[in-house]
């Protein structure tokens, strides 16, 4: 029952977030569903929770985890509190060496606080965000090379069959190891773990994208195709004359899976190799074991969901945005 | 007939099969086609017309046998030949409008100006009378329009031979008369050679100078050609009366019937006509036609 509810859940949320924007009549009506099944859920949770008991104390209920939400936002505004501080003090200091000689050399020190669960949150996103930015970028023009021409096709398949069902967690440690030999500067832009995680992200979420691109790319019509013949248009006109608008759909089909296991292999990368991120949080609170810890890990599982749900609807109204066809059902 | 604008000699086509055999469509399709003429080729659903047509633009190559324009053999798709697609094929992202253009600025964009290619564009729109739409979209436009700009954006190729696959199939029957209309004044100023395949009676007596009437595939051939000698400019309420008419939609008619499901080599009388109705067409004057394009494009 309870599992079933679950699987419910991104469908709901689906109607609710699509259904947004018509009048308010309707908007309620389509409120209602999607409203009452979360409901049901969390009252099977509430109702379910305490009978669980763990080497922690019993599974937190949906009450538990919002006191834990709470409690997480308010050591944010502390640590923020004490970043400020910290600064103000610097400040005060460095004004006073200042004041009794001019020509000292004023060094700013950066504060080295812990990571609040915020923080963690926007260091996944940038990094999930990097990642799949340049895995598309890579992916996109294979994939149309590879509709386009069958020999490229034919030479990249095998290699795509055999990377695509590849673990996260087995490029982690050949990425580790080559980013740790190759990327030694002095100065560095990125951080290590930055460039660790963001890599594999890039490796798992090229797949799909150069996959299902080169299948739009190979279905665009023959009609079409027949039309740029007789045109005579150019390799490059008739790429983005008629390929790429019509593999638009196949294009998004592949970059919104991709971004879906990016994100799954983001926070599975960040919790094997302790890199920043909500994936190294959940680690932490884990090997913590405190009795909020189960609490503090619910509050970083449904803040995943909806990060990846939100991440997917991004997606879909840059889809709307770009596609031509603005009539076509969009899931 | 060795200097006749367009051959198309022993074509013989094969297609292979899924499962690797080879299908052979056409066998041994031999027409000669005088510039400026019409003509109209048709035959049962499936016996290979569209495969004529292709072969023609330099879409498919004939496995035999081969396709000769102005004495040179056609390889591949050409400047001089455009193609009205029998589901118009517009490309349903662009407008009315920039489907013209694209044909436009591929070929001119060397030579004219973007002032000019704007104009040209316009012209060609507003020969198929679709000025008051150009800036829409084909989902925002009907059928019979769609057709419209897929025959603007062919014209605005300037081809000198024009290849229509059923244009007007899909259309209901007062669209179809428009259009067929449209057709026929283009022609009449432009002096485009012009091939049709058409699967209705009607419309080939109307349009055509010659019918080709294939015979049934598998291994499709040109049955019977038919001289239609009825006067040009030619009015469908008038030209429905006269005896001509009449005449010709029968031999059509009776050839589709007598045909239909039989499979038959063409017999040395049909070629012997086909000789015959060639050497009776008469050419329109090609001088005065080319007078009238210029004005029309200045
Ligand atoms: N690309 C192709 N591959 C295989 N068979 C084809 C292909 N195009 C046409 N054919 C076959 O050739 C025959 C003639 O087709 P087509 O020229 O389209 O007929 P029509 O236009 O007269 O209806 C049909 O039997 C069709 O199945
Ligand atoms: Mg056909």
């Amino acid at each position: 029952m309870n599992t079933q509810v679950m699987n419910d859940r991104p469908v709901l949320l689906d109607r609710l977030a699509l259904n947004l924007g018509s009048k308010p009549i309707a908007w309620l009506r389509a409120l209602a569903a999607p409203a009452s099944g979360i409901l049901l859920f969390l009252l099977i949770w509430h109702l379910a929770a305490p009978t669980v008991v763990t080497s922690l104390g019993t599974v937190p209920g949906p009450v538990q985890v919002y006191q834990q939400f709470r409690a997480l936002v308010a050591e944010h505004r502390a640590e923020r509190q004490k970043e400020k501080a910290f600064y103000l003090r610097q400040e005060k200091r460095n004004a006073i060496k200042l004041a009794k000689n001019p020509d000292t050399r004023i060094r700013i020190r950066k504060y080295t606080g812990n990571p609040t669960f915020f923080d963690q949150i926007v260091t996944s996103i940038y990094t999930v965000m990097a990642g799949f930015l340049l895995a598309s970028l890579i992916a996109i023009p294979i994939g149309i090379v590879a509709g386009l021409s069958k020999p490229v096709y034919a030479a990249i398949n095998p290699l795509v069959q055999i990377f695509k069902p590849v673990s996260p967690l087995a490029w982690l440690p050949i990425v580790t190891m080559i980013v740790s030999a190759s990327y030694v500067t002095d100065d560095p832009w990125f951080e290590k773990s930055f460039l660790n995680s963001a890599i594999t992200v890039l490796l798992c979420s090229l797949w799909p994208t150069i996959i299902s691109t080169a299948v739009g790319v190979t279905n665009v019509s023959k009609d079409l195709q027949n039309v740029s013949r007789v045109l005579r248009l150019n390799w490059w006109t008739h790429v983005r004359k008629i390929v790429l608008p019509s593999a638009i759909p196949m294009i998004f089909t592949g970059l919104r899976l991709s971004l879906g296991i990016a994100w799954m292999v983001l926070i599975a990368a960040e919790m094997l190799s302790q890199n920043p991120g909500l994936g190294k949080f959940v680690w932490d609170e884990f090997q913590n074991g405190s009795s909020n810890s189960l609490g503090r890990i619910m509050v970083a599982v449904i803040v995943i969901g909806l990060i990846g749900f939100l991440l997917d609807r991004i997606m879909l109204l840059l889809q709307r945005k770009v596609s031509w066809d603005k009539s076509v059902a969009l899931r | 007939m060795n200097n006749a604008h367009l051959i198309i000699s022993a074509v013989s086509m094969d297609f292979t099969n899924p499962d690797g055999s080879t299908f052979r469509a056409l066998q041994n399709v031999d027409l000669a086609v005088s510039k400026g003429e019409f003509i109209s080729i048709i035959g049962h659903s499936g016996c290979g017309k569209s495969t004529v047509l292709n072969i023609v633009a330099g879409l498919y190559q004939a496995t035999l046998g081969g396709v000769i324009l102005n004495g040179r053999e056609v390889s591949q798709p050409g400047p001089g030949r455009a193609m009205v697609f029998q589901n118009h094929s517009l490309l349903p992202w662009l407008t009315a409008y920039e489907n013209v253009e694209l044909a436009v600025r591929q070929l001119f964009k060397s030579h004219k100006s973007q002032a000019e290619m704007r104009d040209w564009v316009e012209h060609n729109l507003s020969l198929v009378h679709m000025t008051h739409a150009m800036h829409k979209r084909p989902d925002e436009i009907s059928g019979g329009m769609k057709q419209r700009v897929g025959i603007a954006r062919a014209l605005a190729m300037e081809p000198e031979v024009l290849l229509l696959d059923e244009p007007f199939g899909a259309l209901d029957a007062l669209t179809r008369a428009h259009l067929q209309d449209s057709l026929m004044e283009i022609q009449a100023s432009l002096g485009n050679t012009m091939m049709m395949v058409t699967h209705d009676v009607d419309e080939a007596v109307l349009l055509s100078d010659r019918i080709v009437m294939m015979t049934n595939g598998p291994a499709a051939s040109v049955g019977k050609i038919l001289q239609v000698a009825l006067p040009r400019p030619r009015e469908r309420v008038k030209i429905a009366e006269s005896p001509e008419y009449n005449h010709c939609r029968h031999q059509v008619l009776k050839f589709l019937y007598q045909r239909h499901g039989a499979t038959q080599e063409p017999t040395p009388a049909d070629a012997v006509a086909s000789d015959k109705a060639l050497s009776k067409v008469t050419p329109l004057n090609p001088d005065e036609k080319k007078t009238q394009v210029l004005n029309m494009a200045s």
